[in-house]
Parts: C-alpha cells; sequence; structure tokens
C-alpha cells in the first residue's frame, strides 16, 4: 500500500468533507452519508464512512463501531441503515431510536475489505479527535502525530477549527504539520511553516521525522530542515541529560535512604553491621503486614497505608536494632571484625526468620493512587513513586540532621562519638546512648524500607542487594560525617545513570565499584575525613 | 625455643598429628572405595569420596584465609574471588579437553561459544588447552590480583574494616562480571559437563580418588609452607605487624611488603583451592563469586581457631560437614539459623575457636600443674624451717 492508496483515501475524505461543508437543505452531512451504505459498493463505503466520522453526529462512533465489528446492516430497497446490536436488536441509524414494524426482507450486512479497514481505522482517529474529552483528544492528536496518516488531514484540520483547550490544540497543529511534511504534494511555503512546528515540539519522534525527509527538497526547505534538526538534538541533548541527572537523583535517593542509618550506626558508632540491610527489609515487611491487614478489613484506608507503615516500621526495626546491641554488638566493641561476623550471622537469622514465616517468594505490595502514575515536565516523565521517593528521602536526612544538631539526644550522641571517657565523666550514660543511636540508624532503616517497598520486590533478599552499596556510599562518602554520605549518595547515584548508556547497568556498576576501590586508596577515610586522632583509636 | 631446630620448630604436636591424620584419610579412603567390595562395611562411597575431596578443598581456602586474618590481621572477604578464578583457570582447561565431544561437536570453542554465535576463541582462552600452563595460570590469576590489589591496598595504609569491605566489593564486582556472557566465561551458567582432566575421565572412581590425595598433597604441602612462614623470623614480624602495626613500622620494618608478600601467597593458596575443586564438584559459575561465600569461610577459620592453621582447617572440616548434614534432611530450613547462631556464638562465646580454646584450657592445665609443683616445691623447703 503506497502513496497511491494515500491518495485516494485521501481524495475520498475531501469529497466527504466536500459532502459534509456542503450541508444540503434537507439534511445533514450525516444523513447524506447513511444513504452511500445502500449502494453496496466499497469505494461509497469508504467515503460514507469518512463522512460520518467528520460529521460530530453522535452517532457516528457506535455506527462505526458496528461496521468494524460486521453488525452495521442495510436495504437497498428502502434506502435504510440499521445497527444491529450486541444483543440482536436493530436500531435506526439514522434516529438512533429503536427500530420499529418489521425488518426489510432485503436486509444485509455493510462488507468491509481490507482498504476499508484502513478507512475505519483513520476514521476512529478522526472521531476521538472530536471526543468530548481534552485528554483523549490530546492522545488521539499524539496518535496521529506519531502515525502521519494522510487521511486524517481533513479531521485534524476540522478538529483545529473547533479546539479550545491550548495544548491539545498544539498537538494538533503539530500533527498537522507532521502529515503535510510527509505528504508528497505540499508546497514549500507550508513545509517550511509545518518545520517550525516540529522544531518547536523537538522530541525524539520530531527528530525522526525531520531526519526522514527526502533528500530532494527545494533548497529553503532544506536548509529549513536541517537547522530545526540541530535545535532539536541540542534540545534532545539537553533533555537528556537533563533525564539522566534525575534518573541519578533518584538512585542516589534510594542509596541514600539505605546508607543513611548506616552512616549512624557505622559512621558515629564505628560498628559494622552486616544485618543494616535486613533492617531494610523488615521495614518493607512491616509495609507488607500492614497493607495486607488493611486490605482485608479496612479496605478503604489503602491510600494511607504507607502513612500507618511509617511510625511502626521506624518502631519494629528500631526495637530490633535495640536488641541485637543489647544482646550482640554491645560486647563486641573495640573488635570490628568480629563485629562484623556476628551481625552477618545475625543478617542470616533474619532473612531465614522471614523466609520462615512469610515464605520464600516476592510478597506484593501496593502503590497508593498517589504514588502511581507519572506526569510529563518538558522532556522527561517524572514518575510520583520516584518523586515521593526523593522527597522522603530529603525529609528523613533534614530531620536526622536537625535531631542530631538541636535535641538533647543528639548532643549526647554527639558527645560519646567525640570523646566516650569525657561524656562518661560528665554524667552521660554512654550504654544508653550506644543503644539508642544503634536504634536510631536501624529505625531508619525500617523507614528505608518502607519506601523501598514501592519500588524494589519485597522478599526476604531485599537488604543484601543494598548491603554492599550502603558501605560503598558511606565509605566513598567518608565515616562518620552525614554529609559527605549525602554528597556520596548523590554522586555515585548519578554516576552510575551517566556511565550506564554507554556502558550498560551491570559494566557502569562495576565501574564504580572499581571506581571506589581506586579512591578509597587515593583517601582511605572517604570523601570529607573527620581530622584528628579520634579517629584511629 | 630459640634454638629449636627448624625442622621441630615446624613440627610441633598439633601440626605433625594433624599431617598423619590427613596422611591417614588420604590413604584410608581411597583404599576402602577402590578395593573394599560395595556392600561390605568398611565400603566408602564414590560419593564420599567426593565430598571428602570438597571439604580438603574448603580446608585449604580456610588455611589461606587463617594465615593472613590469624598472623597479620587482615580479614579478607573477598577470598571466594582468588578461589573462584582458580576454578575458572582450571575450568577453562577441563572445557578445552571437551574438544569434540560437546553438544554442537565444535573442535575448538566450548558450547557456550558456539551458543553466542563466536566465531573464534577469545585470546584469553589461549593455551589453556595445556595443562602446565593452565596449573600456571591457577597461581597467575589470583597472584597477580591479590598483588595489584594488595599493593594499592597496604601503600595507601587501608586497614581494618575498610579493607575488609573493599575486598567485598572486589568479590562483587567480579561476581557481576562474571555473569555477563559477553565476559567470555559462560555467563550465570558457569563452566560444565567436563569429560577428561590429563586424559582421565573426571566421572571414574580412579579419578576422584586420585583427585582426593592430590588435594591432599596440596593441603599438606600449603600447611608446610604456612607453617614455615609463621615459625620462621618473617612470622613474627607479621604476629608483630597483627598486634601493634604502627610499632613494627616504627621499628623500621616495611610493613607493606610483608603484607603484600603474605597476601599474594594466601591467594595463590585459595587459587589452588579453587583448581582442585572444580573437577571433583563438576561444575565452576559465578555463584562461588558471591560476597556471601567469603564470609562463611571466615566462619570456618573463626570456628576452628583462627591462627593456629590446623584450626581453620578443622573449622572448614566442621563446618561444612555440619552444613551437609543439616541441608539434606528435614532440617534444612533451620540450617540458616544454625550457621547464623555460629557466627554468633563462635564471636560471643569462642573467640579463640575450637583449638584456641583447647590450647587454652590445656595452657591453664599446665599453668595450674605447674603452680601445683612450685606450691610443693614452696611447701618442701618450708617444712624444714618450720622444724628448726
Amino acid at each position: 500500500m503506497g502513496k497511491f492508496h494515500d491518495r485516494i483515501l485521501a481524495f475520498a475524505v475531501a469529497i466527504g468533507l466536500i459532502v459534509a461543508a456542503a450541508g444540503f437543505a434537507h439534511a445533514g452531512p450525516y444523513e447524506d452519508a447513511l444513504e452511500k451504505f445502500t449502494t453496496d459498493e466499497f469505494s461509497d463505503t469508504a467515503e460514507a464512512v469518512t463522512a460520518v466520522a467528520t460529521s460530530g453526529n453522535p452517532l457516528a462512533a457506535p455506527l462505526i463501531a458496528a461496521l468494524q465489528d460486521g453488525r452495521l446492516q442495510f436495504s437497498a430497497k428502502d434506502k435504510k441503515v440499521l445497527i444491529k446490536t450486541a444483543d440482536d436488536k436493530l436500531i435506526d441509524a439514522e434516529t438512533g431510536k429503536p427500530f420499529a414494524g418489521t425488518p426489510p426482507d432485503d436486509l444485509d450486512t455493510v462488507r468491509v475489505n481490507n482498504r476499508l479497514r484502513g478507512v475505519i481505522d483513520a476514521a476512529n482517529g478522526a472521531l476521538t479527535l472530536m471526543a468530548p474529552d481534552p485528554n483523549q483528544r490530546y492522545e488521539s492528536a499524539q496518535q496521529v502525530f506519531k502515525s502521519r496518516d494522510a487521511a486524517v488531514l481533513p479531521a485534524v484540520e476540522k478538529a483545529l477549527e473547533s479546539e479550545k483547550v491550548a495544548r491539545v490544540k498544539k498537538v494538533l497543529n503539530e500533527a498537522r504539520a507532521a502529515i503535510l511534511l510527509a505528504a508528497d504534494d505540499t508546497s514549500a511555503a507550508d513545509r517550511i511553516a509545518a518545520i517550525e512546528f516540529i522544531r518547536a515540539r523537538g522530541d525524539q519522534d520530531s527528530l525522526a521525522l525531520l531526519q526522514s525527509l527526502p533528500a530532494d527538497l527545494p533548497a529553503d526547505v532544506r536548509a529549513a530542515a536541517n537547522g530545526a534538526i540541530k535545535t532539536v538534538e541540542r534540545n534532545l541533548a539537553l533533555w537528556n541529560t537533563v533525564q539522566n541527572l534525575w534518573y541519578g537523583l533518584s538512585l542516589g535517593s534510594v542509596l541514600l535512604l539505605a546508607a543513611i542509618g548506616l552512616a549512624i550506626t557505622f559512621g558515629v558508632m564505628g560498628v559494622i553491621n552486616m544485618a543494616h540491610g535486613e533492617m531494610v527489609m523488615l521495614g518493607a515487611y512491616v509495609t507488607y503486614v500492614v497493607q495486607d491487614v488493611i486490605r482485608t478489613s479496612y479496605p478503604g484506608l489503602f491510600d494511607y497505608s504507607l502513612a500507618i507503615a511509617l511510625p511502626l516500621a521506624f518502631i519494629f526495626s528500631a526495637a530490633v536494632g535495640i536488641a541485637i546491641e543489647r544482646s550482640v554488638i554491645r560486647f563486641l566493641y573495640g573488635r570490628p571484625l568480629e563485629t562484623l561476623l556476628a551481625t552477618w550471622g545475625i543478617s542470616l537469622v533474619l532473612q531465614q526468620a522471614v523466609r520462615v514465616a512469610f515464605g520464600p517468594t516476592n510478597k506484593e505490595v501496593g502503590n497508593p493512587s498517589w504514588m502511581s502514575g507519572a506526569f510529563d515536565l518538558g522532556g522527561i516523565l517524572i514518575t510520583y513513586n520516584r518523586m515521593w521517593i526523593i522527597l522522603f528521602t530529603a525529609i528523613v536526612f533534614a530531620a536526622l540532621l536537625a535531631m542530631l544538631r538541636f535535641t538533647r539526644l543528639g548532643l549526647e550522641m554527639r558527645a560519646v562519638t567525640q570523646n566516650r571517657q569525657m561524656a562518661a565523666a560528665v554524667g552521660i550514660r554512654t550504654a544508653r546512648i550506644d543503644a539508642l543511636t544503634f536504634g536510631l540508624g536501624s529505625g531508619i532503616a525500617g523507614l528505608a524500607g518502607v519506601a523501598l517497598s514501592q519500588i524494589d520486590n519485597v522478599s526476604p533478599n531485599l537488604g543484601q542487594g543494598y548491603i554492599i552499596d550502603s558501605f560503598m556510599v558511606v565509605v566513598f562518602g567518608g565515616v562518620g560525617n552525614l554529609w559527605g554520605t549525602l554528597v556520596g549518595a548523590l554522586t555515585l547515584g548519578i554516576a552510575n545513570k551517566f556511565l550506564e548508556p554507554f556502558a550498560g547497568a551491570v559494566l557502569a556498576k562495576i565501574a564504580i565499584l572499581v571506581f571506589i576501590i581506586l579512591f578509597i586508596q587515593k583517601r582511605p577515610r572517604g570523601m570529607f575525613a573527620l581530622k584528628g586522632r579520634a579517629i584511629e583509636a | 625455643m630459640m634454638t629449636a631446630h627448624p625442622l621441630i620448630r615446624l613440627l610441633d604436636r598439633g601440626s605433625t598429628l594433624f599431617l598423619v591424620l590427613l596422611g591417614a584419610f588420604a590413604i584410608a579412603i581411597p583404599v576402602l572405595n577402590l578395593l573394599m567390595p560395595e556392600g561390605s562395611a568398611l565400603h566408602v562411597s564414590t560419593y564420599f569420596v567426593a565430598l571428602f575431596g570438597k571439604y580438603v578443598c574448603y580446608g585449604l581456602l580456610a588455611l589461606s584465609i587463617d594465615l593472613i586474618w590469624g598472623y597479620v590481621g587482615i580479614l579478607s572477604l573477598g577470598h571466594g574471588a582468588f578461589f573462584a578464578l582458580g576454578g575458572y583457570a582450571m575450568g577453562m582447561y577441563l572445557m578445552r579437553q571437551i574438544g569434540d565431544r560437546g553438544v554442537y561437536a565444535n573442535p575448538i570453542l566450548p558450547d557456550f561459544m558456539v551458543f553466542l554465535n563466536w566465531s573464534e576463541l577469545p585470546f584469553f582462552w589461549y593455551g589453556f588447552q595445556n595443562f602446565f600452563y593452565a596449573m600456571l595460570m591457577v597461581l597467575l590469576v589470583p597472584g597477580l590480583l591479590a598483588f595489584v590489589f594488595g599493593w594499592f591496598a597496604f601503600r595507601s595504609r587501608v586497614t581494618g574494616v575498610y579493607l575488609s569491605i573493599i575486598t567485598q566489593a572486589m568479590t562483587y564486582a567480579l561476581l557481576l562480571g562474571f555473569f555477563r556472557n559477553n565476559f567470555g566465561f559462560g555467563g550465570n551458567n558457569g563452566l560444565t559437563d567436563f569429560k577428561d582432566i590429563l586424559g582421565f575421565n573426571v566421572q571414574a572412581e580412579g579419578t576422584r580418588n586420585a583427585l582426593l590425595v592430590t588435594s591432599c598433597i596440596a593441603l599438606a604441602v600449603c600447611f608446610l609452607i604456612c607453617r614455615a612462614i609463621v615459625t620462621s623470623k618473617f612470622g613474627k614480624v607479621l604476629i608483630g605487624i597483627r598486634d601493634a602495626e604502627s610499632r613494627t613500622r616504627f621499628l623500621g620494618y616495611r610493613v607493606e611488603a610483608y603484607k603484600l608478600f603474605v597476601f599474594t601467597v594466601s591467594a595463590c593458596m585459595a587459587g589452588v583451592a579453587g583448581a582442585l575443586y572444580v573437577p571433583q564438584v563438576g561444575i565452576i559459575n559465578p555463584g562461588e563469586f558471591a560476597p556471601g561465600n567469603s564470609i562463611e569461610a571466615a566462619i570456618w577459620v573463626a570456628v576452628g581457631g583462627r591462627g593456629t592453621l590446623t584450626g581453620a582447617v578443622l573449622g572448614a572440616f566442621v563446618v561444612n560437614y555440619a552444613k551437609t548434614f543439616f541441608t539434606s534432611g528435614a532440617l534444612a530450613p533451620y540450617w540458616l539459623f544454625m550457621l547464623g547462631g555460629l557466627f554468633i556464638g563462635t564471636t560471643l562465646f569462642m573467640p579463640r575457636g575450637i583449638i584456641g580454646t583447647y590450647n587454652n584450657w590445656r595452657a591453664g592445665h599446665a599453668d595450674k600443674a605447674e603452680a601445683r609443683s612450685a606450691e610443693a616445691k614452696a611447701a618442701a623447703p618450708a617444712q624444714p624451717s618450720a622444724a628448726e
């Protein structure tokens, strides 16, 4: 099917439009078109379809649907068109009322062939261009822009006349420009005007369209096209960078969320907690349990499930953390390598406990309505769940900083970190602070679990995937410095996403790991190392 | 002590007992497997031969970890990587030995390369059809990686947990890499379907027994090398580094060079362990690089007793036997609880491990006996004075 076919279609549509525009005295274009269905000629049917589609009559959509499904009946004798509904009732296509009386004896189905199916598809496109819902019109116009089907051009132009919503109008203009550019018989002036629209749109599809233009264009058109290609390319490169930044920010915030609790236990207390990932995992399972209870008992509360899960996850993970600190870790202070092994053992036990309790398979944790979906911002697509996680991470980070800076507990924590003996001498109960600090770090890991349950599989292995990354972030950023953790997480996240297009996800990750290994050689204490003798202790 | 003959220093009571036991197993198991008729009470199944051979390889891996952890204080969480690299080198040799007996019957390319539509052998596969070249690589690849890694790490004084974490990152990076098909090592399926080693069928009973004996010999030789290192003057410096690194440096020893040497030797031993492990298990895949494996190997050492060499091997046997025993029965879901408990319990209650605790107990016993005899001596001259 080539240009010829398109031209026939365009012609057919044009005829339809003329018929429509002429507006015969005795009836509207819709009624006139109906008659053509009764001739039992494919070409007439094609004209009729196009005319009906652009008529704006509310019966057009059901009529074309019926034609598509082989439910459109006609009687050549009575010049009557009837729509047979799915339950075999007959409706008069002209009035939309149920057909009364006996059906004509020469009733037959309107035949459809392949060419006609193409016309019907185009007509459907045209129909939705007129749909009452602006979102539907918008989507449909986008569809036309992508298909560049010349047959729809009249429909697009008609829709443009009546369109009031600015963003739909913009896309309709772009769709019209795309069709004009793709067609052979467009004048140079029209083409240049069309190129302007496409240049303004400036996305990947526009670039493809501009690059597909034939080589033998008039010089001025060619120049305009080349200029537009350059602009679009620059535009795309810019958005691509923005997109990578956004993805990197998103990955960085996930890393930060997972690592921030570790930054407290490892950075502030010097405890290697290999079970940190399992605290994250426990937080995710708390979310699962909360959603499970809501689903079975209070379905109306589903949108609040995360808000309910957050405090519970914090408390649960913190309690587990404190229990671990009191029962195991406090006996191992000053023996970091043994702490590492013992907490690894704890992580195995916790994983297996969850596996026995909930089974080894992934658990379904749903997105509340406000976390699902996405919106366009310029040239990038932003999903709500990523956006909320970035915001959430920022809030958690700020809250933690404020807590360490402004509360009594924070003051005591800093005191114990800086000089344990002096802190004890001025009356701080260091053992209690140790337990609370560990609880805080674990609790934040629990919060991370709630967030990660929205973007990752909730399984007993959830924590394993984050533990090495989290250690990398903390070590890279500098132990004992929350700002270092922030910078470390964002740097690694963004670097990872910028490497991915060149190297692929796995190689990017390997490159980052190798980079950190080399970086630690250069700065063994991370980017923002604590200065002084305290760290040697 | 200082005047003791080097050989006596090398073979103290524990070491002799260890070598004798190892030798006894290396002789008894093949004999009982090959010579005793099946069904006889004394017959040892071929399954057990392979299992024991596997344990011996784990023992060698544990020994290599003990050398650096127990005597230099470096906890490497990346020794699984050296083990796996040695295994891959052996696996590549075994793959080349398959020849045209593979599914695709390509005389040069292993099956997975044919499957991936590769037309020729990647350059790093050259030479692996030669056994001696492959064995050289078993030592060289892990050794070189350890040398380069250690050279960077020790020179910039990365110590303690930082070193543990970056060794873990190293094995994790290798894990990710080897999972990729285009790395040229069979992707996540790894290397398997081996047929021959040096012309002998790897599945045959005789080969399995020979591999077991070879593993025992390798373990014994490596054990002696380790003993030689730790009992020499060099070994005393190592212990000095472990207990007070800065002081040792201030005394004028080049700490980095000592660490680097031992780290590299240890990695080579881990590579040998991997190379012997692969033909006995019949497969090598990227799963061996998993960070969890390396940490598990560290716990074998901790359970047996670090800084004792014999303890490391004992720990590997005990933990792995327990693993085989528990994971094959109805208790399988509880194995991870036990393993986790082992990690926690050992560090909390038995930080010196089995051998260390035993030595302590014996030393305590000896102390008491000495104290008793001293008391008696003290009491003896006291009597006359009382008589006076």
